[in-house]
């Protein structure tokens, strides 16, 4: 299961980079979203796949749990990851308002016009 | 236990907090701001107190032992760079009374700044991998809205590329901990290295360590700079001498705590890659310092350079050089908030960072003048002034040890530092008068104050580094003696 799942995040990372290196600013975006995924999935695996009960307490007869702790470390770095891609959205909205492109090309250079 | 450690990360964090209700009226905003720096700054120096009397002092959170909580490390090293953190924020602040508008203020510009120090402080102070995260992207959030505070063109191009490159590192960053999770099932600092002691550094951890150092390099502009100098250039001045006198010393901080707490087993190869990745910063750094002709351009690659020189410190991995590393991220971080803090009062007179279009300065704002010359004399490393006792340590050290490329780089920088600030000077300050009173963009008033303090700061920390001596070499055993670190930690398991 976690071969599985690693290639599915090695796709995922795959995907995301080729995204990011693209021109259009929305798709950047979408490939930072993606990069995230991949990021967040690979935490859950690497914690390891073991079959076990959801880490609840409430359950009788179970002694076996699964790892509460990188659950608690994902929940984290979800909410993050929406605080960043809510804001990164907003700017690229107003910077197609503002600048009126979405083609890095033509973001580039060092002039301060 | 000691709930004193905690006071430099809640104090900042109330207060932006309580600073949200007063969002329009901008006098409360600089009084409260300024009281509760000042009461961090007392806290902080009974802290230095406290643990250059104790040792390292820790706080368990919420009372669970280590390393099942989170649990907050004050040593002198991480407390030093908390002191010097206050010291820029207060003296940046003030000028930005003077600098950043009203607009700009009303829209929580004071809120915002406090939220970063608070993510600052978190990273300096924790003792936890996911907890080091965390207080990364409060303070990399914090600095994303600051850079585009204001909404102006250049800076809304510019934050896009920062806020990307910043959030493709956070996610390397969560990778490489899902690795070492793996590898170690701890996030402890302490426990981790017990960890990675006990079963020595393979060629997995030494894989994942580099990982992390890759991360850590984004974030510190560690040869991946690419995007400094654009982003530097963007934010008003007050926010940039901010950004540039903290922001790439955590990630700097980082790479010190991991490579001198956790994978310090095989220097081989880790310090060796570090130590090639800083020569190649400070020479690419000096190229790009001495190319331009923009100050904030000049600044922005000098801001580089150092990065470079203190890490090569840490490579050199000798108690000689890691207290010279030390001495010069404290310096650094003073001369580089007072040299944008003056380079934005020369563009703001000029209402140009063209240094072709300025010159004769000093004529009519000498006092202006002969600080930005201490200043950069302060930066190339000349004796009486603070830059000199850390890269004699460092070349000390690098030389005691053989690392002659390194002594000569940082040598060889120090030359091209100190050519492109004096091109600064020379081009701005003498030759003719091109701007006569009437002419100014913006009055000096009120602005060269802080700028005083901090180059008084750079004078004291040069001719008296005896002073300073005992907790920089306090500083210096921490980091040279990991096991300090963790009987400090695992050892107040009650």
């Amino acid at each position: 299961m976690e071969i599985l799942m690693s290639v599915l995040v090695g796709i995922l990372f795959t995907a995301g980079t080729y995204l990011v290196l693209a021109k259009s600013l929305l798709r950047i975006v979408l490939g930072t979203a993606i990069l995230g995924h991949g990021a967040l999935l690979l935490l859950l695996t690497m914690a390891g796949l073991k079959t076990g009960a959801p880490p609840l307490l409430g359950m009788e007869g179970i002694t076996n749990y699964v790892d509460p702790l990188p659950q608690a470390l994902i929940l984290t770095a979800i909410v993050i990851n929406f605080g960043t891609m809510g804001f990164f959205l907003v700017l690229a909205y107003r910077s197609y308002k503002e600048l009126g492109t979405d083609d890095m090309e033509e973001l580039r250079g060092t002039n301060n016009e | 236990m000691n709930n004193l450690v905690i006071f430099p990360l809640i104090i900042p964090l109330f207060t932006g907090v309580l600073l949200i209700f007063f969002s329009k009226q901008v006098l409360i905003q600089r009084y409260i701001t300024i009281i509760s720096l000042l009461a961090l700054f007392i806290s902080t120096l009974f802290l230095i107190h406290q643990v250059s009397n104790e040792g390292t002092q820790t706080l368990n959170l919420g009372g669970w032992a280590p390393p099942y909580g989170i649990t907050i490390v004050a040593d002198m090293f991480a407390l030093l760079l908390v002191f010097t953190t206050i010291i820029v924020t207060l003296c940046c602040l003030w000028y930005a009374f003077r600098t950043i508008g009203k607009e700009r203020e009303k829209h929580y510009f004071y809120p915002i700044v406090l939220f970063m120090i608070t993510g600052v402080m978190g990273s300096f102070l924790t003792g936890d991998l996911f907890n080091l995260f965390v207080f990364f992207e409060v303070m990399l959030l914090s600095s994303y809205v600051l850079i585009t505070l204001g909404g102006t063109n250049l800076q809304l191009r510019e934050a896009l590329k920062y806020v990307l490159i910043n959030i493709v590192s956070s996610m390397l960053f969560l990778v490489a901990l899902a690795y070492l999770y793996a590898i170690t099932g701890t996030l402890n600092f302490a426990h981790l290295s017990m960890r990675v002691a006990e079963t020595g550094q393979d060629g997995l951890i030494t894989t994942v360590s580099i990982f992390f150092l890759i991360v850590f390099a984004l974030k510190a502009a560690l040869l991946m700079y690419f995007w400094l100098p654009g982003s530097y250039g963007a934010p008003p001045m007050a926010i940039s001498a901010i950004f540039a006198a903290l922001l790439t010393k955590v990630g700097i901080y980082a790479i010190f705590r991991l490579f001198t707490l956790i994978f310090y087993h095989e220097p081989g190869v880790t310090h060796y890659l570090i130590a090639v990745m800083g020569i190649l910063t400070m020479i690419l750094g000096g190229i790009g310092a001495v190319a331009y002709w923009d100050i904030r351009r000049i600044l922005g690659y000098n801001v580089i350079i150092a990065v470079g020189f203190i890490v090569a410190g840490l490579a050199v991995f000798t108690e000689t050089a890691i207290a010279g590393s030390i001495y010069y991220l404290i310096h650094d971080m003073i001369v580089k908030a007072l040299l944008f803090l003056l380079a934005g009062v020369m563009i703001g007179l000029a209402g140009t960072d063209k240094l072709r279009e300025m010159s004769g300065m000093i004529r009519n704002h000498a006092s202006l003048g002969w600080m930005f010359f201490l200043a950069a004399f302060a930066l190339a490393g000349v004796p009486p002034l603070s830059g000199f006792i850390g890269k004699l340590l460092v070349l000390q050290g690098a030389l005691e040890e053989g690392f002659y490329v390194v002594a000569a780089v940082g040598l060889l920088t120090s030359l091209m530092i100190l050519y492109s600030v004096m091109k600064i000077f020379m081009n701005g300050f003498w030759g003719e008068n091109q701007l006569s009173v009437e002419d100014e963009q913006m009055s000096t008033r009120g602005l060269m104050f802080p700028c005083a303090i901090l180059a008084a700061l750079s004078v004291a920390l040069g001719l008296g580094p005896e002073w300073a001596n005992v907790y920089v070499m306090q500083a210096e055993e921490g980091l040279s003696n990991p096991q300090l670190y963790i009987e400090a930690v695992m050892g107040n398991a009650d």
